[in-house]
C-alpha cells in the first residue's frame, strides 16, 4: 500500500461488513480515502463497488432492511454510529448518481433549494452561489440566459453536469460519483472527466466507474473489489502497471469482468 | 419463395372480422354517451334559463321556480366533501407510497382501500346514518359532506399512492444527497413530480361525488327551501332530480332534465379538464 503522496486520510473504512436483508455484500473492507484526491472503485457487476459508496453517505438508511457493520471514521467520527444526523452528514458528502437526476424546478431552483437548506443567505448571496456552482461544473456559459427554465429541459450531459453544481453548490468535504459518466455520450463523458480533475483541488472525491480507461484518467488511487471484498488498494500507476494481485492482473487486463 | 397464401388468407379474413367487432363496440358506446347527452339536452335545455339558477325549486303543480337551492346546496356538500376527504387520502397516499411501503399496515390499508372503492355508494350513507344522523337526531349538510367524504378518500388515495410509486427512487436518493430532510423530498420533490396525477385524481372524485345521490338521501336529505345551514337538511341536484323525476308535475319532470344536463355539463367539463392536466403532466 502506498501512502506516499497526500498523507491525510479525509475517510478511514475499517472492517466495514454490509448486508442486504441475509445476504452480505460487502467482507471486511478496510481502506483509506485520501484527501482532496480521487479515489476510484473498479471490479465487475455485483462486486460491490456502489454498495462501499452508497455506505459513505448512509444512502442505504434509505432502505429498511440493509445494514452496515463496521466502522467509517470521518473526521473523527463513526459515520455509522447511531445518533449521527444522516442529512447534515450528507449536506457534507455528497452524490451524484449514474442517471441525471434533476428536481421538478427551475434550473436556478435545483442548485438554490439545498443551498438554502443549510445556510441563510440573502437573495443575492444566492445568487452568486449559484453561479459558482455551475461556473464549477462548467455549464454556466450553457443556461446563464435561462435559469428559470425547468432542469428537465436540458440534454442528458447537461442534467448531470447541473447535479454536480447542485452537489458542489453545499460545498461539501467529499463528492461521491456513482458512475456519473456511464448514462453519456462520449463529449459528455469528457466533460465531466475533466470537470473531476478540477474538482480535486478543491473536494475529496470518491468514484465509482466500469470504465477502465476512467478510472485511470481520473483517479490517483484505485480499489479493486470481487465479490464483495475489497481485493487490492493502491496509487492508479501501481494497480495498472504492477498488481500484486492476480486478480487484479487478469481484471485490469481484461481477462474477464 | 412459396407461401401458403390460403392460410394467409384465412387470418386476414379473421383479422377483418374482429376489427369489425372493435369498431361495432366502440360504436356501440360512443352512440350510447352521445344518445344520453342529445336527450339531455333536448328534455333539459327546454328550462334553462336564468330562472332556474335564481329561483328556488317551486312546489308541487306550479309553474316557474328554479333550481337555485339545489344548485347551492351540490355546491356546497361537494366543496365540503372533498375539503374533508382529499387531506386524508393524501396523507394516507403519502403514508403508503413513501413511509409504509413495506409495512404490512400498508398492505391492509391497500386492500380495504380496494373495497372501499367499489363499496356501492348507498352503504356509505347508510354508514355516516348510523354514525352521524342518528345520534344527532336529524338529517344535515354535515352529514350529507361527511357521506360525501367517505366516496372521496379511497379515490384519493389510490390515485395518490400510484402517482408517488412512480416517482422514480433515484429522485428520492439524490434530494436525500444534498441533505434534504424526509419531509422536504417528499413535499418539495416527490409532490412536484407527482402532482398533475395527484391533481387529476381530486378532480375525478369531485366529479364523481358530485353527481351521487344514494348517500345523500340518508345524510343531507334534501330541502325545498334555500338553506345554507350545514345543521340543517340541504337540497342538491342529485335529491332533487330524484324527487322531481318521479313526481306527476309536468314543471317538476322539467327542471329534472334540466338539473340532469347541469350535472352531466359539469362532470363532463372535470372530466375533460382532469385528462386535460394528466396528459400535459407527463410531459412537464
Amino acid at each position: 500500500m502506498n501512502t506516499e503522496a497526500n498523507g491525510r486520510e479525509r475517510i478511514s473504512i475499517r472492517n466495514l461488513d454490509f448486508f442486504y436483508g441475509q445476504s452480505k455484500a460487502l467482507k471486511n473492507v478496510t481502506m483509506p480515502v485520501y484527501d482532496r484526491t480521487v479515489t476510484a472503485f473498479i471490479g465487475p457487476s455485483g462486486c460491490g463497488k456502489s454498495t462501499l459508496l452508497r455506505i459513505l453517505n448512509r444512502m442505504y438508511d434509505l432502505y429498511p432492511n440493509q445494514r452496515a457493520e463496521g466502522q467509517v471514521i470521518f473526521d473523527g467520527e463513526d459515520i455509522l454510529a447511531p445518533g449521527v444526523d444522516i442529512n447534515l452528514l450528507r449536506s457534507r458528502i455528497g452524490m451524484v448518481f449514474q442517471k441525471p437526476t434533476p428536481f421538478p424546478m427551475t434550473i436556478y431552483e435545483n442548485i438554490a433549494f439545498g443551498v438554502r437548506l443549510y445556510e441563510k443567505l440573502s437573495k443575492s448571496e444566492i445568487d452568486d452561489r449559484v453561479q459558482s456552482a455551475l461556473e464549477k461544473a462548467a455549464l454556466w456559459p450553457e443556461v446563464k440566459d435561462n435559469l428559470q427554465s425547468s432542469g428537465l429541459s436540458l440534454s442528458g450531459g447537461q442534467q448531470q453536469r447541473l447535479c454536480i453544481a447542485r452537489t458542489v453548490a453545499l460545498q461539501p468535504d467529499v463528492i461521491l460519483l456513482d458512475e456519473p459518466a456511464s448514462a453519456l455520450d462520449p463529449i459528455s463523458t469528457a466533460k465531466v472527466e475533466e470537470l473531476i480533475d478540477e474538482l480535486r483541488s478543491d473536494f475529496t472525491i470518491a468514484i465509482v466507474t466500469h470504465n477502465m480507461q476512467q478510472a485511470g484518467r481520473v483517479s490517483q488511487y484505485v480499489a479493486f473489489m470481487y465479490l464483495g471484498e475489497l481485493v487490492e488498494f493502491g496509487t492508479t500507476e501501481q494497480l495498472f502497471t504492477n498488481p500484486s494481485d492476480k486478480r487484479t492482473q487478469d481484471y485490469v487486463t481484461g481477462r474477464f469482468g | 419463395m412459396a407461401k401458403d397464401l390460403r392460410k394467409y388468407g384465412g387470418r386476414r379474413r379473421t383479422s377483418t372480422f374482429v376489427l369489425g367487432l372493435c369498431w361495432l363496440a366502440s360504436g356501440i358506446g360512443i352512440a350510447v354517451l352521445f344518445i344520453i347527452l342529445l336527450t339531455l339536452v333536448y328534455r333539459g335545455v327546454g328550462s334553462l334559463s336564468t330562472l332556474v339558477l335564481t329561483q328556488d325549486v317551486p312546489p308541487p303543480g306550479a309553474t316557474g321556480g328554479g333550481l337555485r337551492n339545489a344548485i347551492v346546496g351540490s355546491l356546497i356538500l361537494t366543496f365540503l366533501g372533498t375539503a374533508i376527504g382529499t387531506p386524508i387520502g393524501i396523507l394516507a397516499g403519502t403514508y403508503m407510497a413513501e413511509y409504509g411501503r413495506h409495512a404490512r399496515m400498508t398492505h391492509v390499508v391497500r386492500f380495504i382501500n380496494d373495497i372501499l372503492l367499489s363499496a356501492p355508494s348507498i352503504v356509505m350513507g347508510l354508514f355516516v346514518y348510523g354514525i352521524m344522523v342518528r345520534p344527532m337526531g336529524h338529517f344535515s349538510a354535515y352529514a350529507g359532506a361527511a357521506s360525501l367524504a367517505v366516496l372521496v378518500i379511497p379515490i384519493v388515495v389510490r390515485t395518490t399512492e400510484n402517482m408517488l410509486l412512480l416517482v422514480p427512487d433515484q429522485l428520492r436518493e439524490a434530494a436525500s444527497a444534498i441533505g434534504m430532510p424526509r419531509s422536504l423530498v417528499i413535499r418539495h420533490v416527490a409532490y412536484k413530480a407527482a402532482m398533475a396525477g395527484m391533481i387529476t385524481g381530486v378532480l375525478l372524485a369531485v366529479a364523481r361525488i358530485s353527481g351521487e345521490t344514494a348517500p345523500l338521501l340518508f345524510t343531507a336529505l334534501n330541502n325545498q327551501f334555500f338553506s345554507t345551514d350545514l345543521n340543517a337538511p340541504m337540497s342538491s341536484l342529485p335529491a332533487v332530480i330524484f324527487q322531481f323525476a318521479l313526481s306527476p308535475y309536468e314543471r317538476w319532470q322539467d327542471l329534472a332534465w334540466t338539473g340532469a344536463l347541469l350535472i352531466t355539463a359539469a362532470v363532463l367539463t372535470l372530466s375533460i379538464l382532469a385528462r386535460w392536466l394528466g396528459s400535459s403532466g407527463v410531459k412537464s
